[in-house]
């Protein structure tokens, strides 16, 4: 129970037909904390992201989350245990409204989602709650709008809002910022701040000033490979990530 | 009541508006019962209901599971036999005839989703034909099935012990309530919490998993809810005209379901409904052109799909922006 460390890998490597996308990585996050995972486009992030959350199968490796070996749970036992993750393309459910959206992820966490018997009036339970979520990311006057036809930066709040109705103890977040505008791209880091106050974040981000100004402790990827760890100004001087940032800006 | 009244002011917009539904529901109704004296034949009107509640079943899984399945007609022609048999062999009333229809077509249901579910897209859809071929080739060998006689000569009996259901209204008046019955049931299961799982994993399956939910078990249910209710339907069906036949399990029996919702309209709640009532009386009133019939209804399919994909419901309500 002393375990400082939430999320814990162990030479986690994944192969794909003969090319390596993530090599050896140890990977450590501590509770509490907002860890970011950087490093240059194809440098194994996102894999990493589907490693932990077993939405692929690891090579080798174990993965470690709360003490447990979750390496052989499924994805969904894994989300239930509390590790929840988003995605990199923003991943609601279009044709649900925003406020049904965000009862999805509550109907889980309470119960009743087999009974097919039951009117789904019994979900309007939820609709308190749901609204608060809402209202908490800035959505209060879409509740009632259709996932779809949100701007992109609203459905990437819609979905950390959707995440956090599962009130996970640990969220993944790839590239929540990428793509917004940049008075979106403020809301969601002031957002992230706010809802890592009780909770562990470990987020993939290209955006720099996000990174400076969110994580704790950041660890860079390059090839599949840990190059470098430690706080912003530590890992921005480590010549190796000077030379794989630079590496691909020139390739 | 009160309560549920509160509950209702702020949430109005956010539930989707039924009655548009219940009114047509309120037209189907009443279309089944005056039927019968506007000059329809009771064996018709009978024919199609079974037919329809199996096209809304194989509806509830490909328009709102996003499954599409080549092999239903297993499930209907199973629980025909099985129906059939319980009837003829065991003598037991019609009610748990159809009941054992409906058990066998649920039992087989859960086999079949098991091996099924796990596969994606074209893989399902072939995994299912080829399990529907094998119960096709059960039922050719199968001593009880009568081989290519069917069995026939299928006692109606009485209903509960009471009811004579060789009085054609009794037959009539049983196969509404089965219908309307099941009807109902798949309505309720599309506005459900289950439902609503079903509907999230349809529209993003990868974020539902990401969510916790275990996907291959709710998609399992819905493949086993669409499986006994096709059961229903050939249990039925079998009391009604008496008989249970290869025809109920042949492969042409599994597309002719895919033909009717996807002529009625896919993913509507009562496009299957007309998708059967076009296809059977399709079959009856053009039976004189023999051979012909498949062509006609070969044409129906491609203009369907060149000019009207969303089916003859689907149409209608995207033009009356009515969800039906
Ligand atoms: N399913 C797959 N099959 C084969 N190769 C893959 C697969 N998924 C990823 N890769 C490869 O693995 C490498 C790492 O990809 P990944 O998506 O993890 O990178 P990333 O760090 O998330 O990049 P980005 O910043 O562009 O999102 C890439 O070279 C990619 O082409
Ligand atoms: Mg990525």
């Amino acid at each position: 129970m002393s375990e400082t460390f939430i999320l814990r890998t162990q030479d986690l490597t994944k192969e794909f037909k003969g090319f390596v996308a993530v090599r050896s990585v140890n990977l450590q996050v501590r509770g509490g904390e907002i860890h970011a995972l950087i490093g240059p486009n194809g440098a194994g992030k996102t894999t990493c992201f589907n490693l932990l959350t077993h939405f692929l199968t690891p090579t080798a490796g174990r993965i470690f989350f709360k003490g447990r070996d979750i390496t052989g749970a499924s994805p969904a036992a894994i989300a239930r245990m509390g590790l929840v993750r988003s995605f990199q393309i923003s991943a609601v459910f279009p044709h649900l409204s925003v406020l049904e959206n965000v009862r999805i992820a509550l109907q889980r966490k309470r119960g009743a989602s087999y009974d097919f018997w039951r009117s789904e009036r019994v979900l309007e339970a939820h609709d308190p709650r749901a609204r608060e979520l809402i209202e908490a990311v800035g959505l209060a006057e879409y509740a009632d709008a259709i996932a779809v036809e949100l701007p992109y930066g609203r459905k990437r709040a819609l979905e950390i809002a959707t995440t956090l109705a599962l009130e996970p103890e640990m969220m993944l977040l790839d590239e929540p910022t990428a793509g917004m505008t940049h008075e979106d791209v403020e809301r969601i880091s002031a957002l992230i701040k706010r809802v890592a106050a009780n909770r562990t974040v470990l987020m993939v981000e290209h955006n720099l000033s996000v990174v400076e100004h969110l994580s704790d402790r950041i660890t860079v990827l390059a090839r599949g490979e840990v190059i470098a760890e430690g706080d912003y100004v530590a890992v921005s001087r480590h010549p190796d990530v000077i030379q794989a940032y630079l590496g691909t800006a020139h390739a | 009541m009160a309560n549920a009244q509160s509950a209702m002011v702020g949430t109005r917009a956010a539930r989707a508006d039924l009655r548009p539904q219940w009114i047509a529901f309120g037209l189907m109704l009443a279309f089944f019962l005056v039927a019968p004296a506007t000059g329809l034949y009771a064996v018709f009107l009978m024919k199609v209901m079974c037919f329809a509640l199996f096209a809304c079943a194989f509806n509830l899984l490909i328009g709102y599971g996003g499954l599409l399945s080549f092999g239903h007609a297993m499930f209907f022609g199973l629980a025909s036999y099985a129906s059939a048999h319980a009837a003829k062999v065991w003598g037991v009333t019609p009610e748990l005839a159809i009941l054992a229809g409906t058990a066998a077509a649920t039992f087989l249901g859960v086999l079949v989703g098991l091996l099924a579910i796990r596969r994606q897209g074209i893989y399902f859809a072939m995994i299912t034909l080829a399990l529907a071929q094998m119960i096709y080739f059960f039922c050719v060998q199968a001593p009880f099935t009568g081989g290519e006689d069917g069995i026939q000569a299928v006692p109606r009996g009485r209903l509960f012990g009471l009811i004579d259901l060789s009085n054609v209204w009794a037959m009539y008046a049983t196969v509404m309530v089965v219908f309307f019955g099941g009807f109902l049931l798949i309505f309720r299961v599309i506005h459900s919490p289950f439902g609503q799982v079903l509907k999230a994993i349809r529209e993003n399956e990868q974020r539902a998993i990401s969510l916790g939910y275990d996907t291959d078990r709710y998609k399992l249910l819905a493949f086993v809810l669409s499986a006994g209710l096709s059961g229903l339907a050939g249990a039925t069906k079998a009391l009604v005209f008496q008989l249970a036949s290869l025809t109920d399990v042949h492969w042409t029996m599994s597309g002719e379901v895919v033909l009717m919702t996807l002529v009625g309209g896919l993913g509507t709640v009562f496009g299957p409904v007309v998708g059967a009532f076009v296809i059977v009386a399709m079959a009856n009133y053009l039976a004189q052109l023999g051979a012909w019939v498949t062509v006609v209804q070969g044409a129906i399919f491609v203009i369907c799909v060149l000019t009207f994909r969303r089916g003859i419901i689907g149409e209608l309500g995207h033009w009356l922006r009515k969800p039906l």
